[in-house]
């Protein structure tokens, strides 16, 4: 018995209802069906929601269940992490079901991307990824009810419509309530895809309306939303471990003897994982085992753990910034070129260079990392707050020496993701331990320490920019050397290099009139766990180049936003293959070239709604920034005041945003207040800093991140609207962030002509 | 011990030094009171004792005897907390929701004692609690609203 699931539904599925869906009966239906698409290496080249593991699914099947009370139970199989997907996903289905959303109940799948296709929630693409599969999805299900009323009606197919959760006949005006129809219906065969009638958007009830109240909004305010952390399973063990705190270290020894002579300590047990790679693994380490967290927290402290810190235990951020530095300043890998970029910056009127330094980020959800397991009769389940469900469960398995399938993994709403939960290293520690207590179910909680301490860190880097100006101060020449670790040294030998993932996030695919150009990546090691943070390597690349940008505009004495406006020229369309970027956030270069017409559109829209070019009061200045990310296009003004001391305070930010259509508009406008918000925070105060290999921070006191007295007072979303729904989905999640923290100094430029550098800005402003 | 939650009396049987907030989820299974730092840091855990904010995460339960203790789980019960709840549906305030328990704890403390709240009292009184998803601006919104809500009933 689980305590504090949320509804009795939410992870036993629905099987007290009338299923549409039967999963169990037709589990083999489903597979036969082929719905879901399983994207092997040998096939011609992918994109989008095929590009990805295990694919898509639009099956009704899978997705919908309607019990013969009416009510319309919606499957969400991507994990909610406050961008709101539990409530966008359900909304695309039920529009095209014409289902009444008030008999709407929305529940968690399980991991099981075979039946629902892809569930890695990242990357800014559940909704650009599976839109059309959920409008198809629902319009399958509308289907089949039409179908099952017309032939309890004895009347064609074509003189019924499904109208708010009724099917009705227009000619006798009979009604049936999809309640009544839901048994038959079931009994149908799904209809072929080609054969379904999309609604047109005109029709469209909720999508695009922004107008649904949060689907977990009435649970949160009351206390009762289910989080990883909360999971609470009868008989279960409370958990809190000691991990290395260097990358790759070891327990030498360990004395547990005060850890347990504390009142609760049950166990103490070793965790130790031998593998090539950091991936997804648990770190090494000695977990405490107790009644509850508290003692479990307190033992752990008593423990006396002797570490072998193996190859990283010199990492040093002041000297590994140094190292960055050195090698920023000699010619590397050359990523794209074009022209002569040495002939012309030797030609150029005048030269500028400049430097930056963005330093290690801590995700810092604000639900540490925290799983349930338990193990009965060879089967595991797991109850984690993750953002790879599937990974989670191959993983668990594979640490178990279990087949797949004997490991369930409920997924729980998860208190923040921004990456982090990614990473199912967590879970995995929770499995072993029940493993290692005879399958005695177990929570394993992170302390934000530990947090702080052993998470995947946003990378480091430097930044290396010079341009060469003609005599009207139009850059000729553009050289750009980015170094940072990647994230590939997770999972094998380190590449040393950006990937090309890294590379296309704002290094590589920058789409300005510049006629000789080159982007470098000279090497860098990586010394801990690299992990992606949200926008990735957008955040250093965007501060660096929309920083740079302002910094040739001020030395031509040009407009910001003119200049800029000039330096992406004229719309057009560009492959972004020409830009020598293969991967386009795995999207079709056809379907998604960068459109510098869409991003000049955001920068004028946000310098209009900005009123650019206002006079403020002495201290006050306007910085701009706009970068392309996730295929959607972004553009901030930040307005900032600095007093005489050096005090910065942020009245108002301004951000215009096109990524095509807007399912949900609401939860669009909250994922750019909330992406102006950790920008500015990053921007601020974050850093993440090592000395003999660990971390120099421990808790919110060090690692500070932005409180509502520091957030900017207004903020000011301007989204760029369409109707046009053919107009292919952008992301949502991520590509708010990219140009807050350079416009953020851009403003501190134009307000006080102080430049900065390297973030975080934290005290250069007041020390200067 | 007995310790009063929620207006019901229940007894708990815990360490002297275990944080309430402790007593709360793991003794109790009330979940709804968040870990987010176990030192008073973050809010997460915010509670009210005998009407007032507090960390659960800092507060011994040798320290709560006699003393009224309020969740997220209760709040709901009194006016100020039933206003501030209906503004953050009303406005969509969370995103992932995690630390709005505590966020909601400390505005109805707030409204309680200062019935219209400047930009700056909700400054003073939300700064402890910190949200990383971003929901600030709509935060000040939601007191503002259930400012202007409590206001109009009196």
């Amino acid at each position: 018995m689980i305590g504090v699931m949320k509804t009795p539904d939410e992870f036993a599925g629905v099987s007290r209802r009338e299923f549409l869906a039967r999963v169990g009966a037709l589990g083999g239906l489903v597979l036969i069906a082929g719905v879901a698409r399983v994207v092997k290496a040998e096939d011609a080249r992918k994109y989008g929601a095929d590009s990805m593991p295990h694919g898509w699914s639009d099956n009704p099947l899978a997705f919908i269940a309607i019990g013969e009370d009416g009510i319309v139970t919606i499957i969400v199989h991507r994990s909610e992490m406050g961008q709101g997907v539990r409530t966008g996903m359900p909304l695309i289905v039920a529009d095209e079901l014409e289902a009444d959303w008030s008999k709407v109940r929305v529940s968690q799948a399980p991991a099981d991307e075979v039946k629902f296709g892809n569930q890695d929630t990242d990357g800014s693409r559940s909704t650009r990824h599976f839109f059309e599969p959920m409008r198809r999805c629902g319009a399958a299900a509308r289907t089949m009810l039409e179908q099952a009323a017309a032939a309890s009606w004895g009347v064609s197919v074509g003189e019924v419509q499904a109208v708010n959760h009724e099917v009705v006949h227009r000619k006798s005006g009979r009604k049936l309530g999809y309640g009544a129809l839901a048994r038959a219906a079931a009994h149908l065969p799904v209809p072929a895809r080609e054969s379904l009638r999309l609604k047109d958007p005109s029709q469209f009830r909720y999508i695009g309306k922004g107008e649904l109240a949060l689907a977990d909004g009435p649970d949160i305010v009351v206390g009762k939303a289910h989080y990883g952390i909360d999971t609470r399973l009868d008989g279960m063990l409370y958990a809190v471990v000691a991990r290395s705190p260097v990358l790759g270290g070891k327990v030498v020894h360990y004395d547990a003897a005060e850890a347990l002579k504390i009142p609760g300590v049950v166990k103490v047990l070793k965790i130790q994982v031998s593998v090539p790679s950091a991936k997804f693994h648990p770190l090494n380490g000695v977990a405490v085992v107790a009644t509850d967290t508290w003692a479990a927290i307190k033992a752990r402290n008593a423990l006396k753990v002797q570490w072998d810190d193996g190859v990283h235990g010199g990492y040093d951020s002041k000297a590994y910034r140094a190292e960055l530095e050195r090698a920023a300043r000699k010619p590397g890998k050359v990523l794209r070129e074009a022209g002569d970029v040495d002939a012309a910056m030797s030609k150029a009127a005048r030269r500028v260079e400049a430097e930056y330094y963005l330093p290690h980020l801590a995700h810092a959800t604000m639900e540490p990392p925290a799983a349930a397991a338990r193990i009965v009769d060879g089967r595991c389940e797991v109850w984690a707050a993750v953002q790879a469900p599937q990974a989670t469960r191959d993983d668990v398995a594979k640490h178990l020496g279990f087949p797949s399938e004997n490991v369930t993994v409920h997924v729980t709403l998860l208190g923040g993701g921004f990456g982090r939960k990614s990473k199912p290293d967590f879970a995995i520690e929770a499995a072993l331990l029940s493993q290692q207590l005879g399958g005695k179910p177990v929570k394993v909680t992170w302390t934000r320490e530990d947090d702080v301490h052993n998470d995947y860190f946003h990378t480091v880097s430097v930044e290396h920019l010079q341009a060469g100006l003609d005599a009207r101060g139009k850059p000729v020449a553009w050289l750009h050397r980015s170094v940072a670790p990647s994230i590939v040294s997770l999972f094998g030998p380190d590449p040393r290099h950006e990937a090309p993932f890294e590379q296309g996030m704002g290094l590589i695919n920058i789409a300005y009139d510049i006629p000789n150009l080159r982007i470098e990546n000279p090497e860098a090691v990586a010394h801990t766990r690299i992990g992606w943070f949200r926008s990735v390597s957008n955040v250093p690349h965007a501060f660096a180049v929309q920083s740079f940008v302002a910094e040739l505009a001020a030395a031509a004495g040009r407009d910001h936003r003119d200049y800029l406006l000039e330096l992406v020229g004229a719309a057009r369309l560009i492959d972004p293959t020409a830009l020598k970027d293969g991967w386009n956030y795995s999207e079709s270069p056809q379907r998604y070239p960068v459109d510098t017409g869409r991003l000049r559109r955001v920068i004028e829209t946000v310098t209009r709604e900005a009123s650019w070019g206002r006079k403020l009061p002495k201290g006050g200045g306007l910085g701009l920034a706009a970068h392309y990310s996730f295929v959607s296009y972004t553009a901030a003004v930040v307005e900032v005041a600095v007093s005489d001391k050096g005090e910065l305070t942020i009245p108002s930010v301004d951000i215009a945003f096109d990524c095509g259509p807007q399912v949900n508009p609401d939860r669009v406008r909250s994922q750019l207040e909330g992406a102006v918000v950790m920008g500015v925070s990053l921007a601020t105060l974050g850093e993440i800093t090592f000395k003999k290999g660990r971390v120099e921070q421990d808790n919110f006191h060090q690692y500070q991140v932005t409180r509502i007295d520091a957030a900017p007072r207004q903020i000011n979303v301007h989204l760029v609207p369409t109707s046009d729904w053919s107009v292919p989905l952008g992301g949502v999640g991520e590509p708010g962030l990219p140009p807050i923290a350079p416009a953020l100094c851009n403003a501190i430029f134009a307000a006080t002509g102080k430049r900065i550098r390297q973030l975080p800005i934290r005290d250069q402003l007041t020390s200067a | 011990m007995e310790i009063s939650i929620n207006e019901t009396k229940i007894q708990v049987t815990a360490a002297a030094d275990t944080p309430l907030l402790w007593v709360l989820r793991d003794h109790l299974g009330m979940t709804g009171t968040k870990f987010g730092c176990g030192m008073a840091l973050c809010g997460a855990c915010t509670v009210h004792l005998d009407g007032q904010p507090a960390r659960g995460c800092v507060t011994p339960l040798s320290a709560i005897a006699g003393k009224k203790i309020t969740t997220i789980e209760g709040i709901g019960g009194t006016p100020a907390g039933k206003a501030v709840q209906d503004a953050w549906l009303a406005l969509n305030v969370p995103q992932c929701g995690y630390c709005q328990a505590g966020q909601i704890m400390s505005a109805a403390a707030l409204l309680k004692a200062n019935a219209k709240p400047s930009d700056d009292d909700i400054d003073a009184a939300m700064t402890g609690n910190i949200c990383r998803c971003g929901t600030y601006p709509r935060i000040r919104a939601a007191i503002k609203q259930a400012a202007g809500k409590l206001g109009a009933k009196e």
